[in-house]
């Protein structure tokens, strides 16, 4: 039985000891000094992090109970925003590349979500996966605008007006990346337990009554949507400034697919999974390319069956039922 | 477009959309009885595929004539219904059948992902190529255009039979009708003695010889490459959506329009061609979101 | 009871309605008016086509021919969603509720729906209509479980938490499709009465369907009869109840 003092102020997590929040804090705080204590890792977590803004994309449709097999597409067309902009504007700033990004991920969020948010479950999942395909195709084959398959350049960047070395820009883009990850990792909490965000949520269980509130699930699921389209974007973004250079493969379906599954990894819709997900996987994958390179999409297969029958609420459902947190009932993969 | 091209254009449309039918075939019949989507359904068809081509490898080399390629097709295709399809439903399926649907997708998602480097891990990389069964039986011309008797007659031929055939098998035979039966129904279904899961079994099973010999008979006409799994579970699901999930009939229609309006497009505007399914399909789900001929579902309250 | 509204406009009113669908005629010619605060009972046969009138009258499918009118407007083509916000709700024979959802965010979410709450910062829970929400929550005798998710409930609980989000949006028709089925007979009266109070205060006329002819005797102002997709009779609880049909075709079925 699942009870709930009637005192909570805010989210369930609020009484007694605030596990959660202090194991947050400490995970935040543990990046912060990777710089300093470990800077070999400083590369692979700051990926990971944008890998992570990007499945925080994916989860928060998936609070919805919807799975979309495409959204790279917006971590692709944000990153070819950026990059683009950057050609024809060399040394703009940081911040306007990141702007460019997140309106291209919002407009083709809003596009292509007039279409989809028409659809649920398998349909709508595989049309996400259909549109991203059919970008991953103009991006490679309409080489002479796009680059093809070399992709396009992201020449770095100014900050604030100032062209950084090499190490100093690495260090602005790894606290930017942990910046964003607790923005819009705070921001996306927020919206969830709001009203809009409860509205959205709604979609998974029951769009009849949703309907007889007098709102139009479509528009409601077309709005979370735009809200995950620039999620994904901005973590798109932050991987071509890192990388500094964006190519096809940020849409082509198999990132689409490390999405959903690093969202499943950290447990399925929880904010906090996008991101501890995206660093376990990541940190794994490193290692584990040492020798299971070929059979890597196999490991993830046979663990993705692994979560999904035994251990659904992913890690942080397993972090949550260690420190004894009463999991609010969602239950995306039960 | 000369009438030379135009007719060149129209076979090769014919024969893909025979090919891409016969595997939207198995996908649709698994999706209207089981309501799942089986995204492995891509691997199934690549390694229906690369098994005919290793078989009629060895086949050749121990001396044994071309024709031979079609038996081993078949059997190529009975092998990965059964050895994978089986296993597949029974250990996997059946336990996910009454859990969300995002978890179904996400479960023939996974299998898709083992199975792709299952692929890679027996046959590698490189590409495979055998192309004996598509020469043994020789070509044909009509008007001025020479094209292959495999491509032009036997394909379509096939994809034509084996729609009438799964017609007639499921209106006609007792097993096709309790498949029937399950489907519209399946709690009444077993409430009458029906056993659903050996009937969802042995619908998988079909499905999925179905995905082999679509690999299978495309083996001797391109060559095998990892990645053409995945190409072809986006292009089958983009047919039986513009049909209609469940649709067989319209899951033909479907094929033919995309078939013929990807090889158009290769010859007219060659970097569209890959985009011309998935914008058929688009297109035709803004205009009917079920598809062609799928039924809008209704609610009840 | 209220004063009926001071325009000849009917709260709601149908016109040669008819409803067909697989060789069954849920609705034939029916051509009725309903006015502001009379509560409306409709009694009727199963499956004679009251649940399809509800359905009809809330834009869930459309009718063969024939028009629904709200307020004097035409509805009949609308989406439910466009007639919720002209002012019905609808309460559901099988409750509709979000199930990951506890009792009172059911309803917290339903007042947002309708004071249409856009900030994307602000906690749910501290909204400003909370209270207002327990209110409503009370007075379906469910505040005390107020925190549990709606699916470890009883049936009756459900029912009543149904309505109560229905009523949550103001509404000036509410329709119930058997508001008390489900619901403890000790406690059936009690909340109807409530029930029945609370929109009389909240100037909400109601229209529900309801097989338990004790709560039509005692809390319906009109009843009418719905039988072969008309409406063969209608009248006051007292009228309707002693009538020889009604005794013969509806009561007669309860009692079986």
């Amino acid at each position: 039985m699942t009870v709930r003092s009637t005192n909570h102020a805010a989210s369930p997590a609020r009484r007694g000891f605030p596990a959660r929040q202090i194991l947050t804090a400490l995970g935040v705080g543990a990046l912060i000094l990777v710089p300093l204590l470990a800077p070999h890792l400083q590369l692979l977590m700051n990926l990971a992090l944008a890998k992570g803004l990007a499945v925080l994309g994916v989860t928060v449709v998936l609070r919805a109970g919807q799975v979309s097999f495409g959204h790279a597409l917006f971590f692709g067309i944000s990153a070819y925003a950026g990059a683009f902009l950057i050609s024809a504007w060399p040394g703009a700033d940081l911040l306007v590349v990141l702007i460019a990004g997140v309106l291209g991920a919002a407009i083709s969020g809003l596009l292509v979500g007039l279409f989809v948010a028409r659809y649920r479950g398998i349909f709508f999942g595989m049309l996400n996966l259909a549109f991203s395909m059919i970008f991953w195709s103009i991006l490679e084959k309409f080489y002479h605008y796009t680059g093809g398959a070399d992709g396009i350049r992201l020449t770095r960047p100014t900050v604030l007006g100032m062209e950084l070395g090499r190490v100093n820009y690495e260090l602005v883009l790894f606290y930017l990346a942990i910046a964003l990850m607790v923005g819009l990792g705070w921001f996306t909490l927020r919206w969830l337990a709001s009203p809009s965000g409860q509205l959205f949520q709604t979609l998974k269980t029951n769009e009849t009554r949703l309907e007889y509130l007098g709102l139009s699930p479509r528009r409601v699921l077309l709005s979370g949507y735009v809200l995950s389209a620039v999620l994904c974007g901005v973590g798109g973004s932050m991987m071509g400034m890192t990388q500094g250079v964006v190519t096809p493969e940020y849409v082509w379906w198999v990132r689409s697919a490390e999405m959903v599954f690093i969202a499943v990894l950290g447990g399925a819709g929880s904010v906090r999974g996008a991101f501890v997900g995206a660093l376990v996987y990541e940190i794994v994958r490193i290692y584990a390319s040492a020798f299971a390179a070929d059979i890597w999409q196999l490991l993830l297969g046979v663990f993705l069956l692994v979560i999904i029958l035994f251990a659904p609420g992913g890690i942080m459902g397993i972090v949550d039922s260690l420190i004894g947190h009463a999991r609010s009932a969602r239950k995306i993969l039960k | 477009m000369t009438f030379t091209l135009f007719l060149l254009a129209l076979f090769d449309g014919i024969s893909y959309a025979a090919l891409v039918f016969i595997v939207a075939l198995g996908l649709t019949l698994i999706f209207g009885v089981m309501r799942i989507l089986n995204v492995a359904h891509g691997s199934l068809y690549a390694i229906g595929a690369y098994a005919t081509a290793s078989l009629t490898g060895y086949a050749l080399a121990l001396g044994f004539a071309p024709i031979f390629a079609f038996p081993l097709m078949l059997i190529s295709a009975v092998l990965v219904g059964v050895l994978l399809g089986g296993p597949i439903e029974w250990l996997l399926l059946r336990r996910i059948y009454h859990k969300p649907e995002v978890l179904q997708l996400l479960v023939t998602f996974a299998v898709f992902m083992i199975l792709e480097d299952v692929q890679r891990l027996v046959w590698g990389t490189q590409p495979y190529f055998q192309a004996s069964a598509l020469q043994a039986l020789g070509n044909v011309t009509v008007f001025g255009v020479t094209y292959t008797v495999y491509q032009l007659i036997l394909l379509p031929v096939l994809a034509l039979v084996l729609l009438l055939g799964l017609r007639a098998f499921l209106r006609h035979t007792i097993i096709g009708k309790l498949i029937l039966a399950t489907t519209e129904d399946r709690e009444a279904a077993q409430a009458i003695g029906i056993d659903a899961d050996k009937v969802f079994l042995f619908t998988f099973i079909v499905g999925a010889v179905l995905a082999g010999l679509g690999g299978a008979l495309d083996s001797p006409t391109t060559s095998i490459l990892p990645g053409m799994g995945a190409d072809m579970i986006v292009l089958s699901f983009a047919v039986i959506a513009t049909a209609g999930l469940g649709q067989i009939e319209g899951a033909a229609v479907a094929a033919l329009m995309i078939g013929l309006g990807r090889s158009f497009a290769v010859y007219l505007w060659p970097e569209t061609a890959v985009l011309v399914p998935y914008l058929i399909m688009v297109l035709v789900l803004l205009v009917r979101p079920e598809g062609l001929f799928g039924s809008p579902v209704a609610r009840k309250i | 009871m209220n004063a009926s509204r001071t325009a000849s406009v009917p709260l709601l009113e149908t016109r040669n309605l008819t409803i067909k669908f697989g060789g069954i005629t849920a609705a034939d010619d029916v051509s009725m008016r309903i006015e502001a605060g009379r509560n409306l009972a409709i009694i009727g046969p199963n499956g004679a086509g009251k649940t399809t009138f509800l359905n009809i009258c809330t834009g869930w499918i459309k009718p063969r021919a024939g028009q629904v009118l709200f307020e004097g407007e035409d509805i009949t083509p609308l989406p439910p969603r466009k007639i919720v916000a002209r002012g019905v709700a609808r309460a559901f024979q099988i409750p509709q509720l979000f199930t990951e959802h506890t009792a009172l965010e059911n309803l917290l979410i339903s007042v947002s729906a309708r004071e249409g709450l856009r900030n994307p910062l602000r906690d749910m829970h501290r909204i400003r209509q909370r209270d207002e929400m327990m209110t409503l929550l009370e007075m379906v005798n469910c505040a005390d479980v107020a925190d549990r998710l709606v699916v470890e409930l009883s049936e009756g609980q459900r029912k009543l938490i149904d309505i109560a989000v229905a009523l949550a949006l103001k509404p000036r028709l509410l329709l119930m499709d058997e508001p008390t089925s489900g619901v403890a007979s000790s406690e059936k009266h009690k909340v109807m009465e409530i029930l029945i109070a609370a929109l009389a205060k909240a100037n909400v006329t109601s229209v529900f369907v309801e097989h338990d002819m004790g709560i039509v005797s005692r809390h319906a102002d009109e009843v009418a009869v719905w039988n072969t997709g008309k409406v063969q009779l209608r009248g006051t609880p007292a009228e309707i109840l002693a009538h020889p049909d009604v005794i013969r075709d509806v009561i007669g079925e309860e009692l079986a």
